[in-house]
C-alpha cells in the first residue's frame, strides 16, 4: 500500500517526540543514580561529571530498604494470588451460569471502581481496629490487613476481564469435559483455566502492579515493621538534605522487578484486554 | 468440613433466589443453582468487607459529629443531621470556598489530562499499527511509564521539577534562556502544569494499550476495501479506524476520567501531604482537610458529595453514549 509522505513524516516526528517524553525521566533516574551527592545537589548536568555506584550500596543503609522490599513482595504477591483465585471463581460463575442477582452483582462490583478511596479509608481503618480489638487478630498495621485491602482493589477489573475471556472460550469445551465425567469445578480447572491462561496472566500482572504501586493505604495502614516500598522511599529525604542520587537508585531498584515482569508479560495483557475489556 | 460450614448461607441464598422453589425445574436441582452463589461468595464477602460496608459507614459518618475523641466510638457520636454538609457547601466560608476551588481545579485538570492521554494513546497506537523497523521496541518502550510504580516515577518527576537542581529549569532557563530566574514548579501557579505533565506521562500508556487492543478487532479487509476505493491513509483513519474504536473509547474515557478524578497518589507523592492551591486535587484536599483538622464528619460529607457527583456524571455519560445502541455489552 502506498503510504503518503505526509503521513510518514507526521508519524516520524510524533514518535520521536513521544519517545523523548517517555525516556526523559528514565534517563534522569539512571544517570542521577550514578552521580555523587555533590553532583545531584548542584545544577543538573546531562552528562555526569564522575560516575559512582556508591548510591547503590548506600540505599540499603540510609533506610531499611531490604525490609520494605520483603514487605512489598509478600503483600503484593499474596494479594495477587488470592485476588486471581477469587476472580477466577467469580468470573466462572458470571460467564457460565444464569442466576438471580447476576446483573446486580456485576454492576455493584464494577461500580466500586468509582469510589473515591478517601471515602472508605477511615471506615476501613476503624473496621480493622475493631476486628483487632474483638478477636485479637491485628489487621491494622499488619501485612494481612494490607493484603486483604489490596486484593479487593484489583478484583472488580479482574472479574470483568476474566468474564470476557471465559466468554470467548467455546462452551463446547465445557460440554465435552462434562461428557467425559468432569464436574463443574474440575471442568473449570481442566478446561477453562488452561484455555484462559493468557487472560489469567494478564489479570495477575494487573493485580501485582496495583498492589506494588499503591500509596494511600500503604501510608496510613502500615507501621515501622510492615512499611512497604511505597512509603519507605520517602525516607531518603531528611530534614537537611535529600539524597537525590540514592532516591533515584532506590527508585530504579524497586522498579526493575515490576517493569521487567510487566514487559515480559505485556503481550498477554494486550490479549487479555482484547478479549475482556474490549468487546 | 469447610463444605458444611459454607452450606447454610448458600441454601438461604438459593431459597431467596427461587421463591416457592417451583420456578426451578432444573435438572439436578439445588446443587446446580447453589453453585454460582458459592463461586461468588468469596468475592462478595471481600467486596462487602473492604468496599461496601466501609462505604455505608462513611455515609453514616457524614451525618455525625466526629472529633479525634469521638472517632473511636464513632457509632455513639452525636447525630448532627446535615451540619457537615452545610459546612462543606457553605461557599462563603473558608472550608466551602476551598472545597469549591479544589473541585473546579480537579474538573479542569481531569478534562485536560484525559484529553491528552486519549490523544497520545490513540495517535501512538495508530502510528504503530503498520509494521516497520523498531515497532516492537517502541511498543515495549511506551509501556514503561505504565509499568513503573507510581511513587518511583513521580519521585523522579519531583526531582526533575526541583528549582535549583532539576532538569526542567536547566533546560528552560539555562539552555533555552526562558524567564529571568529559574521558576518554581512545585509551589505556586506552575504546580498545576507540573502535575499535569506527570499525570499525562503516567496515564497515556493505558490509553495506548487499550486502543492497541481495540485496533486488533478491526478486520484487515475493511482497509483493503477502502484502499481499493481510493481512500488514503488519513481518510482510512478518519472513516474506518476512529469509528471502529467508538465502543473502546467509551469505556476508555470513562475509566480514565474516574481514575484521574480520584487520583490521590500523584499529587501526594509530588507535593507531599498538602498540595499547592493551584494543583489541589480533590482527593488530596479531602484527605488533608480531614486529617489536619481531625474533622472526619465534614471529610466524610465531602467524600459523599464527590461520590454523588461521580455517580451523576457516570450515569449521564452512560446514557448519552449507549443511547441508540441496543447491545448491552457492559
Amino acid at each position: 500500500m502506498a503510504v503518503p509522505r505526509s503521513f510518514l513524516w507526521t508519524r516520524r516526528i510524533f514518535l520521536t517526540l513521544l519517545t523523548a517524553f517517555v525516556v526523559l525521566p528514565v534517563y534522569v533516574m539512571v544517570s542521577s543514580s550514578l552521580k555523587p551527592l555533590e553532583d545531584v545537589s548542584g545544577k543538573f548536568a546531562w552528562i555526569p561529571s564522575g560516575l559512582t555506584i556508591r548510591p547503590y550500596f548506600d540505599i540499603w543503609e540510609t533506610v531499611p530498604l531490604a525490609d520494605y522490599f520483603v514487605n512489598s513482595i509478600v503483600v503484593a504477591g499474596a494479594a495477587t494470588v488470592f485476588s486471581v483465585a477469587v476472580a477466577i471463581f467469580a468470573a466462572y460463575a458470571v460467564s457460565r451460569y444464569t442466576f438471580r442477582g447476576k446483573r446486580v452483582f456485576t454492576v455493584t462490583v464494577l461500580s466500586t471502581q468509582m469510589f473515591p478511596g478517601i471515602l472508605f479509608l477511615l471506615p476501613l481503618f476503624l473496621i480493622y481496629v475493631n476486628i483487632g480489638n474483638a478477636t485479637g487478630f491485628a489487621l491494622f498495621g499488619s501485612r494481612e490487613g494490607l493484603i486483604l485491602t489490596y486484593l479487593t482493589f484489583s478484583l472488580p477489573f479482574s472479574i470483568w476481564m476474566l468474564t470476557g475471556y471465559f466468554d470467548s472460550i467455546p462452551r463446547e469445551l465445557d460440554e465435552a469435559a462434562k461428557v467425559d465425567g468432569c464436574g463443574p469445578i474440575s471442568a473449570l480447572f481442566r478446561v477453562i483455566v488452561p484455555a484462559a491462561s493468557p487472560g489469567i496472566i494478564a489479570v495477575a500482572v494487573y493485580a501485582f502492579m496495583t498492589a506494588w504501586g499503591e500509596v494511600l493505604f500503604a501510608s496510613v495502614m502500615t507501621n515501622d515493621t510492615t512499611r512497604t516500598l511505597a512509603v519507605g522511599l520517602q525516607g531518603y529525604a531528611t530534614q537537611n538534605d535529600v539524597y537525590w542520587n540514592q532516591v533515584m537508585a532506590a527508585s530504579l531498584v524497586v522498579s526493575v522487578p515490576v517493569v521487567v515482569g510487566f514487559l515480559l508479560l505485556q503481550r498477554y495483557l494486550v490479549a487479555g484486554l482484547t478479549a475482556g475489556a474490549v468487546k | 468440613m469447610t463444605q458444611t460450614a459454607v452450606t447454610p448461607p448458600s441454601e438461604r441464598a438459593v431459597r431467596a433466589a427461587t421463591p416457592g422453589g417451583a420456578r426451578a425445574p432444573r435438572r439436578s436441582g439445588r446443587r446446580r443453582i447453589a453453585l454460582p452463589y458459592l463461586l461468588l461468595l468469596p468475592a462478595l464477602l471481600l467486596e462487602l468487607l473492604v468496599h461496601l460496608v466501609p462505604m455505608l459507614m462513611g455515609i453514616t459518618m457524614s451525618f455525625k459529629e466526629l472529633t479525634q475523641f469521638s472517632i473511636r466510638n464513632w457509632s455513639e457520636a452525636p447525630w448532627s443531621a446535615l451540619d457537615n454538609y452545610t459546612v462543606a457547601i457553605d461557599f462563603d466560608a473558608p472550608v466551602g470556598q476551598a472545597l469549591l476551588k479544589s473541585f473546579f481545579t480537579t474538573c479542569l485538570f481531569t478534562v485536560v489530562s484525559v484529553g491528552l492521554c486519549w490523544f497520545l494513546g490513540t495517535a501512538a497506537a495508530i502510528s504503530l499499527q503498520e509494521n516497520f523497523r523498531g515497532r516492537g521496541f517502541l511498543r515495549t518502550l511506551f509501556l514503561v511509564p505504565y509499568a513503573l510504580p507510581v511513587y518511583a516515577a513521580v519521585i523522579t518527576w519531583a526531582f526533575m521539577f526541583q528549582r535549583d537542581n532539576g532538569l526542567v529549569n536547566h533546560v528552560l532557563h539555562d539552555q533555552l534562556g526562558i524567564g529571568d530566574s529559574p521558576a518554581f514548579w512545585l509551589i505556586g501557579d506552575n504546580s498545576f502544569w507540573a502535575l499535569l505533565v506527570v499525570s499525562v506521562w503516567k496515564g497515556w500508556p493505558f490509553a495506548f494499550l487499550t486502543v492497541m487492543a481495540g485496533l486488533q478487532n478491526i478486520p484487515r479487509d475493511m482497509y483493503e476495501a477502502a484502499a481499493l476505493d481510493g481512500a488514503g491513509v488519513w481518510k482510512q483513519i478518519r472513516h474506518i479506524t476512529l469509528p471502529s474504536l467508538r465502543s473502546v473509547n467509551q469505556v476508555l474515557v470513562l475509566v480514565l476520567f474516574l481514575w484521574t478524578f480520584n487520583d490521590f497518589n500523584t499529587p501526594f507523592v509530588l507535593f507531599g501531604k498538602a498540595a499547592p492551591e493551584a494543583a489541589d486535587l480533590i482527593s488530596l484536599h479531602i484527605y488533608q482537610s480531614s486529617f489536619q483538622t481531625w474533622n472526619f464528619g465534614t471529610g466524610s460529607a465531602m467524600s459523599v458529595l464527590l461520590l454523588l457527583f461521580l455517580l451523576v456524571v457516570t450515569g449521564v455519560y452512560l446514557l448519552l453514549t449507549t443511547r441508540g445502541r441496543k447491545t448491552s455489552d457492559v
